[in-house]
Protein backbone atom coordinates (compact mmCIF):
# COMPACT_ATOMS: atom_id res chain seq x y z
CA UNK A 1 0.00 0.00 0.00
CA UNK A 2 3.00 2.47 -0.26
CA UNK A 3 2.82 3.85 -3.25
CA UNK A 4 5.95 5.76 -3.34
CA UNK A 5 6.91 8.83 -5.67
CA UNK A 6 10.22 10.08 -5.99
CA UNK A 7 11.88 10.20 -2.76
CA UNK A 8 14.56 12.74 -1.41
CA UNK A 9 18.11 12.19 -2.66
CA UNK A 10 17.43 11.00 -5.75
CA UNK A 11 18.31 14.20 -7.35
CA UNK A 12 21.12 17.05 -6.49
CA UNK A 13 20.29 20.11 -5.60
CA UNK A 14 20.51 22.20 -8.81
CA UNK A 15 18.39 19.83 -10.39
CA UNK A 16 16.07 20.10 -7.34
CA UNK A 17 15.36 23.26 -7.08
CA UNK A 18 15.61 23.86 -10.76
CA UNK A 19 12.58 21.62 -10.85
CA UNK A 20 10.86 23.62 -8.30
CA UNK A 21 10.99 26.65 -10.28
CA UNK A 22 9.31 24.71 -12.98
CA UNK A 23 6.89 23.62 -10.83
CA UNK A 24 5.95 27.01 -9.19
CA UNK A 25 5.95 28.46 -12.56
CA UNK A 26 3.59 25.94 -13.67
CA UNK A 27 1.28 26.25 -10.92
CA UNK A 28 1.18 29.67 -12.04
CA UNK A 29 -0.20 29.65 -15.18
CA UNK A 30 -2.09 26.81 -14.08
CA UNK A 31 -3.96 28.82 -11.53
CA UNK A 32 -4.96 31.74 -14.47
CA UNK A 33 -5.71 28.94 -16.87
CA UNK A 34 -8.14 27.26 -14.43
CA UNK A 35 -10.31 30.49 -13.86
CA UNK A 36 -11.44 29.62 -17.46
CA UNK A 37 -12.11 25.77 -16.62
CA UNK A 38 -13.76 26.10 -13.20
CA UNK A 39 -17.25 27.54 -11.84
CA UNK A 40 -19.98 26.78 -9.36
CA UNK A 41 -20.68 23.61 -11.01
CA UNK A 42 -17.14 22.52 -11.83
CA UNK A 43 -15.41 23.68 -9.27
CA UNK A 44 -16.46 20.69 -6.17
CA UNK A 45 -16.05 18.28 -9.34
CA UNK A 46 -12.42 19.11 -9.50
CA UNK A 47 -11.90 18.43 -5.33
CA UNK A 48 -13.89 15.31 -5.64
CA UNK A 49 -11.36 14.70 -8.67
CA UNK A 50 -8.55 15.17 -6.59
CA UNK A 51 -9.96 12.92 -3.71
CA UNK A 52 -10.54 10.52 -6.06
CA UNK A 53 -7.20 10.52 -7.52
CA UNK A 54 -5.40 10.19 -3.87
CA UNK A 55 -7.97 6.97 -3.17
CA UNK A 56 -6.42 5.72 -6.63
CA UNK A 57 -2.98 5.85 -6.36
CA UNK A 58 -3.26 3.81 -2.76
CA UNK A 59 -4.22 0.95 -4.98
CA UNK A 60 -0.90 -0.69 -6.26
CA UNK A 61 -1.58 -3.23 -8.64
CA UNK A 62 1.07 -5.76 -9.86
CA UNK A 63 2.73 -5.43 -12.78
CA UNK A 64 4.97 -8.68 -13.01
CA UNK A 65 6.88 -10.42 -10.84
CA UNK A 66 7.70 -8.38 -7.54
CA UNK A 67 6.86 -5.21 -8.81
CA UNK A 68 3.78 -2.99 -8.68
CA UNK A 69 2.24 -0.04 -10.34
CA UNK A 70 -0.18 2.71 -9.35
CA UNK A 71 -2.26 4.98 -11.45
CA UNK A 72 -0.76 8.56 -11.50
CA UNK A 73 -3.98 10.59 -12.41
CA UNK A 74 -2.71 13.35 -14.93
CA UNK A 75 -4.57 12.15 -18.18
CA UNK A 76 -7.72 11.52 -15.80
CA UNK A 77 -7.84 14.39 -13.88
CA UNK A 78 -7.51 16.59 -17.40
CA UNK A 79 -9.93 14.91 -19.21
CA UNK A 80 -12.09 15.15 -16.33
CA UNK A 81 -11.31 19.05 -15.32
CA UNK A 82 -9.22 20.57 -17.95
CA UNK A 83 -5.58 20.39 -18.27
CA UNK A 84 -4.95 23.86 -16.19
CA UNK A 85 -7.39 22.15 -13.15
CA UNK A 86 -5.59 18.76 -13.67
CA UNK A 87 -1.82 20.03 -13.10
CA UNK A 88 -3.37 21.51 -9.55
CA UNK A 89 -5.47 18.33 -8.71
CA UNK A 90 -2.21 16.66 -8.81
CA UNK A 91 -0.13 19.29 -6.77
CA UNK A 92 -2.78 19.46 -4.04
CA UNK A 93 -2.71 15.63 -4.17
CA UNK A 94 1.24 15.69 -4.07
CA UNK A 95 0.77 18.37 -1.31
CA UNK A 96 -1.43 16.13 0.77
CA UNK A 97 1.04 13.16 0.05
CA UNK A 98 3.89 13.83 2.43
CA UNK A 99 2.32 14.19 5.54
CA UNK A 100 2.08 10.76 4.68
CA UNK A 101 5.76 10.89 4.09
CA UNK A 102 4.68 9.59 0.23
CA UNK A 103 6.66 11.65 -2.01
CA UNK A 104 10.16 13.87 -0.37
CA UNK A 105 9.56 17.31 0.44
CA UNK A 106 12.54 18.29 -1.48
CA UNK A 107 11.37 16.66 -4.46
CA UNK A 108 8.25 17.70 -4.73
CA UNK A 109 8.93 20.01 -7.29
CA UNK A 110 10.51 16.96 -9.15
CA UNK A 111 7.03 15.09 -8.47
CA UNK A 112 4.82 18.14 -9.70
CA UNK A 113 6.64 18.26 -12.93
CA UNK A 114 6.83 14.60 -14.03
CA UNK A 115 3.29 13.95 -12.68
CA UNK A 116 1.79 16.89 -12.77
CA UNK A 117 2.91 18.78 -16.33
CA UNK A 118 4.58 15.97 -18.08
CA UNK A 119 1.76 13.85 -17.59
CA UNK A 120 -1.16 15.94 -18.08
CA UNK A 121 0.65 17.97 -21.22
CA UNK A 122 1.26 14.49 -22.88
CA UNK A 123 -2.06 12.49 -21.75
CA UNK A 124 -4.30 15.60 -22.41
CA UNK A 125 -2.20 16.15 -25.67
CA UNK A 126 -2.38 12.53 -26.78
CA UNK A 127 -6.75 12.84 -25.71
CA UNK A 128 -7.67 15.92 -27.89
CA UNK A 129 -5.88 14.57 -30.69
CA UNK A 130 -7.23 11.26 -30.82
CA UNK A 131 -10.63 13.03 -30.23
CA UNK A 132 -10.08 15.19 -32.98
CA UNK A 133 -9.86 12.16 -35.69
CA UNK A 134 -11.98 9.86 -34.37
CA UNK A 135 -15.86 9.45 -35.17
CA UNK A 136 -17.80 11.67 -32.63
CA UNK A 137 -19.10 8.65 -30.62
CA UNK A 138 -18.65 7.12 -26.50
CA UNK A 139 -16.38 4.66 -27.55
CA UNK A 140 -14.24 7.09 -29.14
CA UNK A 141 -13.83 8.80 -25.41
CA UNK A 142 -12.89 5.31 -23.67
CA UNK A 143 -10.37 5.01 -26.74
CA UNK A 144 -9.01 8.90 -26.55
CA UNK A 145 -8.80 8.54 -22.81
CA UNK A 146 -7.28 5.20 -22.35
CA UNK A 147 -4.09 5.58 -25.09
CA UNK A 148 -3.40 9.66 -23.53
CA UNK A 149 -3.33 7.98 -20.12
CA UNK A 150 -1.35 4.61 -21.51
CA UNK A 151 1.35 6.83 -22.99
CA UNK A 152 1.50 9.54 -20.46
CA UNK A 153 3.20 7.02 -17.97
CA UNK A 154 6.35 6.12 -19.67
CA UNK A 155 6.81 9.92 -20.97
CA UNK A 156 6.96 10.66 -16.99
CA UNK A 157 9.38 8.19 -16.95
CA UNK A 158 11.14 9.30 -20.05
CA UNK A 159 11.54 12.75 -18.20
CA UNK A 160 12.50 11.33 -15.16
CA UNK A 161 15.23 9.73 -17.01
CA UNK A 162 16.09 13.10 -18.19
CA UNK A 163 16.61 14.59 -15.48
CA UNK A 164 18.69 11.91 -13.71
CA UNK A 165 21.06 12.58 -16.49
CA UNK A 166 21.10 16.04 -15.34
CA UNK A 167 21.53 15.41 -11.75
CA UNK A 168 21.01 12.15 -10.51
CA UNK A 169 23.37 11.22 -7.09
CA UNK A 170 24.44 8.13 -8.50
CA UNK A 171 26.56 7.56 -11.44
CA UNK A 172 25.16 5.04 -13.76
CA UNK A 173 24.38 4.27 -17.82
CA UNK A 174 21.74 6.01 -18.28
CA UNK A 175 20.51 4.14 -21.39
CA UNK A 176 19.90 0.73 -18.83
CA UNK A 177 18.05 3.00 -16.36
CA UNK A 178 16.12 4.47 -19.35
CA UNK A 179 15.26 0.94 -20.58
CA UNK A 180 14.45 -0.38 -17.30
CA UNK A 181 12.53 2.64 -16.50
CA UNK A 182 10.07 2.67 -19.48
CA UNK A 183 9.92 -1.02 -20.00
CA UNK A 184 8.00 -1.26 -16.41
CA UNK A 185 6.23 2.55 -17.03
CA UNK A 186 4.83 0.67 -20.38
CA UNK A 187 2.99 -1.78 -17.96
CA UNK A 188 1.78 0.67 -15.56
CA UNK A 189 0.44 2.81 -18.24
CA UNK A 190 -2.24 -0.11 -19.33
CA UNK A 191 -3.28 0.10 -15.94
CA UNK A 192 -3.52 3.58 -15.88
CA UNK A 193 -5.27 3.57 -19.17
CA UNK A 194 -7.38 1.36 -17.99
CA UNK A 195 -8.44 2.76 -14.75
CA UNK A 196 -8.95 6.31 -16.79
CA UNK A 197 -10.97 4.83 -19.12
CA UNK A 198 -13.01 3.07 -17.00
CA UNK A 199 -13.42 6.52 -15.10
CA UNK A 200 -13.95 8.57 -17.29
CA UNK A 201 -16.51 6.28 -19.19
CA UNK A 202 -18.37 5.48 -16.55
CA UNK A 203 -19.12 9.42 -15.47
CA UNK A 204 -19.48 10.08 -19.68
CA UNK A 205 -22.59 7.65 -18.86
CA UNK A 206 -24.37 9.44 -16.65
CA UNK A 207 -22.98 12.81 -17.25
CA UNK A 208 -21.24 13.93 -19.82
CA UNK A 209 -22.11 17.46 -19.62
CA UNK A 210 -19.83 17.40 -16.01
CA UNK A 211 -16.67 15.82 -18.59
CA UNK A 212 -14.59 18.66 -19.89
CA UNK A 213 -12.92 16.10 -22.26
CA UNK A 214 -16.62 15.61 -23.90
CA UNK A 215 -18.05 18.99 -23.68
CA UNK A 216 -15.51 20.45 -25.31
CA UNK A 217 -15.55 18.46 -28.70
CA UNK A 218 -18.28 19.99 -30.34
CA UNK A 219 -20.18 17.23 -32.49
CA UNK A 220 -20.63 14.73 -29.71
CA UNK A 221 -23.62 13.59 -29.29
CA UNK A 222 -24.01 12.74 -25.50
CA UNK A 223 -23.97 16.74 -24.62
CA UNK A 224 -26.13 18.84 -22.92
CA UNK A 225 -26.00 22.27 -23.74
CA UNK A 226 -28.34 25.01 -25.07
CA UNK A 227 -28.99 28.31 -23.90
CA UNK A 228 -31.45 26.86 -20.84
CA UNK A 229 -28.16 25.35 -19.37
CA UNK A 230 -25.16 27.27 -17.88
CA UNK A 231 -22.39 27.86 -20.56
CA UNK A 232 -20.21 24.51 -20.80
CA UNK A 233 -17.48 26.48 -22.28
CA UNK A 234 -16.23 30.07 -22.34
CA UNK A 235 -16.25 31.14 -26.13
CA UNK A 236 -13.05 30.87 -27.42
CA UNK A 237 -11.35 30.38 -24.47
CA UNK A 238 -8.15 28.44 -26.10
CA UNK A 239 -9.16 25.35 -25.21
CA UNK A 240 -11.22 24.94 -28.39
CA UNK A 241 -9.03 22.96 -30.46
CA UNK A 242 -8.39 24.31 -33.86
CA UNK B 1 -28.96 15.45 -9.16
CA UNK B 2 -25.64 16.86 -9.14
CA UNK B 3 -25.35 16.55 -5.75
CA UNK B 4 -26.45 12.76 -5.91
CA UNK B 5 -23.53 12.43 -8.32
CA UNK B 6 -20.71 14.02 -6.54
CA UNK B 7 -22.03 12.27 -3.51
CA UNK B 8 -21.63 8.48 -5.19
CA UNK B 9 -18.68 9.70 -6.53
CA UNK B 10 -16.73 10.60 -3.14
CA UNK B 11 -18.44 7.85 -1.59
CA UNK B 12 -16.63 5.32 -4.27
CA UNK B 13 -13.30 7.44 -3.04
CA UNK B 14 -13.73 6.77 0.55
CA UNK B 15 -14.46 3.13 -0.16
CA UNK B 16 -10.96 2.66 -2.28
CA UNK B 17 -9.12 4.69 0.19
CA UNK B 18 -10.79 3.13 3.33
CA UNK B 19 -11.30 -0.48 2.36
CA UNK B 20 -9.50 -1.73 -1.03
CA UNK B 21 -6.54 -0.22 0.03
CA UNK B 22 -5.81 -3.08 2.29
CA UNK B 23 -5.87 -5.20 -0.57
CA UNK B 24 -3.35 -3.35 -2.58
CA UNK B 25 0.23 -4.73 -3.71
CA UNK B 26 2.62 -4.77 -1.44
CA UNK B 27 5.47 -5.04 -4.29
CA UNK B 28 7.97 -2.03 -4.83
CA UNK B 29 5.93 0.04 -7.31
CA UNK B 30 8.15 0.75 -11.09
CA UNK B 31 10.61 3.51 -9.51
CA UNK B 32 11.46 1.42 -6.18
CA UNK B 33 11.95 -1.53 -8.04
CA UNK B 34 14.32 0.19 -10.91
CA UNK B 35 16.34 2.18 -8.33
CA UNK B 36 16.73 -1.41 -6.19
CA UNK B 37 18.06 -3.25 -9.91
CA UNK B 38 20.46 -0.43 -10.56
CA UNK B 39 21.65 0.59 -7.61
CA UNK B 40 20.52 3.91 -6.61
CA UNK B 41 17.41 2.95 -3.99
CA UNK B 42 20.61 3.62 -1.21
CA UNK B 43 20.45 7.68 -2.36
CA UNK B 44 17.21 8.06 -1.01
CA UNK B 45 17.23 9.87 2.12
CA UNK B 46 14.62 9.37 5.22
CA UNK B 47 11.29 11.60 4.38
CA UNK B 48 11.22 14.79 6.89
CA UNK B 49 7.36 13.65 7.75
CA UNK B 50 8.15 9.87 8.10
CA UNK B 51 7.65 9.61 11.84
CA UNK B 52 4.21 12.39 10.74
CA UNK B 53 1.20 10.98 12.81
CA UNK B 54 0.35 9.71 9.15
CA UNK B 55 3.64 8.80 7.84
CA UNK B 56 3.89 5.61 5.88
CA UNK B 57 -0.60 5.79 5.44
CA UNK B 58 -0.98 4.45 8.38
CA UNK B 59 -2.34 6.51 11.86
CA UNK B 60 0.09 6.48 14.67
CA UNK B 61 -1.72 4.86 17.49
CA UNK B 62 -4.08 2.54 15.77
CA UNK B 63 -2.35 -1.08 15.74
CA UNK B 64 -4.88 -3.13 13.96
CA UNK B 65 -3.04 -2.63 10.18
CA UNK B 66 -6.70 -2.84 8.60
CA UNK B 67 -8.32 -0.12 10.50
CA UNK B 68 -5.21 1.91 10.62
CA UNK B 69 -4.47 1.89 6.88
CA UNK B 70 -8.66 2.64 6.24
CA UNK B 71 -8.40 5.60 8.55
CA UNK B 72 -5.26 7.22 7.61
CA UNK B 73 -7.29 6.69 3.87
CA UNK B 74 -10.52 8.27 4.67
CA UNK B 75 -8.23 11.13 5.99
CA UNK B 76 -6.43 11.73 2.99
CA UNK B 77 -9.52 11.99 1.02
CA UNK B 78 -11.39 14.12 3.37
CA UNK B 79 -7.65 16.15 3.60
CA UNK B 80 -7.06 16.28 -0.46
CA UNK B 81 -11.04 17.22 -1.07
CA UNK B 82 -11.02 19.88 1.73
CA UNK B 83 -7.60 21.45 0.20
CA UNK B 84 -8.33 21.28 -3.50
CA UNK B 85 -11.99 21.78 -3.18
CA UNK B 86 -11.29 25.34 -1.10
CA UNK B 87 -8.52 25.78 -4.06
CA UNK B 88 -10.86 25.56 -6.95
CA UNK B 89 -13.55 27.29 -5.23
CA UNK B 90 -11.79 30.20 -4.78
CA UNK B 91 -10.28 29.94 -7.97
CA UNK B 92 -13.33 29.63 -10.19
CA UNK B 93 -14.90 32.11 -12.09
CA UNK B 94 -17.99 33.61 -10.12
CA UNK B 95 -21.34 33.09 -12.30
CA UNK B 96 -22.93 36.87 -12.57
CA UNK B 97 -26.05 35.33 -10.78
CA UNK B 98 -24.09 34.81 -7.63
Amino acid sequence: MRCVHVPNGFFDAPVSIGAGVVAAAGIGLCLKGARRELDDRTAPLAGLTAAFIFAAQMINFPVGAGTSGHLMGGALAAILVGPYTGVLCISVVLLVQTFFADGGVTAYGINVTLMGIVSVAVGYGIFRLLMAVLPKNRSSVTIASFSGALVSVPASALAFVGLFALGGTADLSLGAVATAMISVHVLIGIGEGVITAVTVGSIAAVRPDLVHGVTLTPAAPLQLRNDADLPVDTPAAGGVSA
Amino acid sequence: MTKRFFFVFLLVAVIIAGFVSFYASASPDGLTKVAEDKGFASQEKDHQFKDSPLGDYGVKGVDNERLSGGLAGVIGVGLTLAVGGGLFWVVRRRSSAG
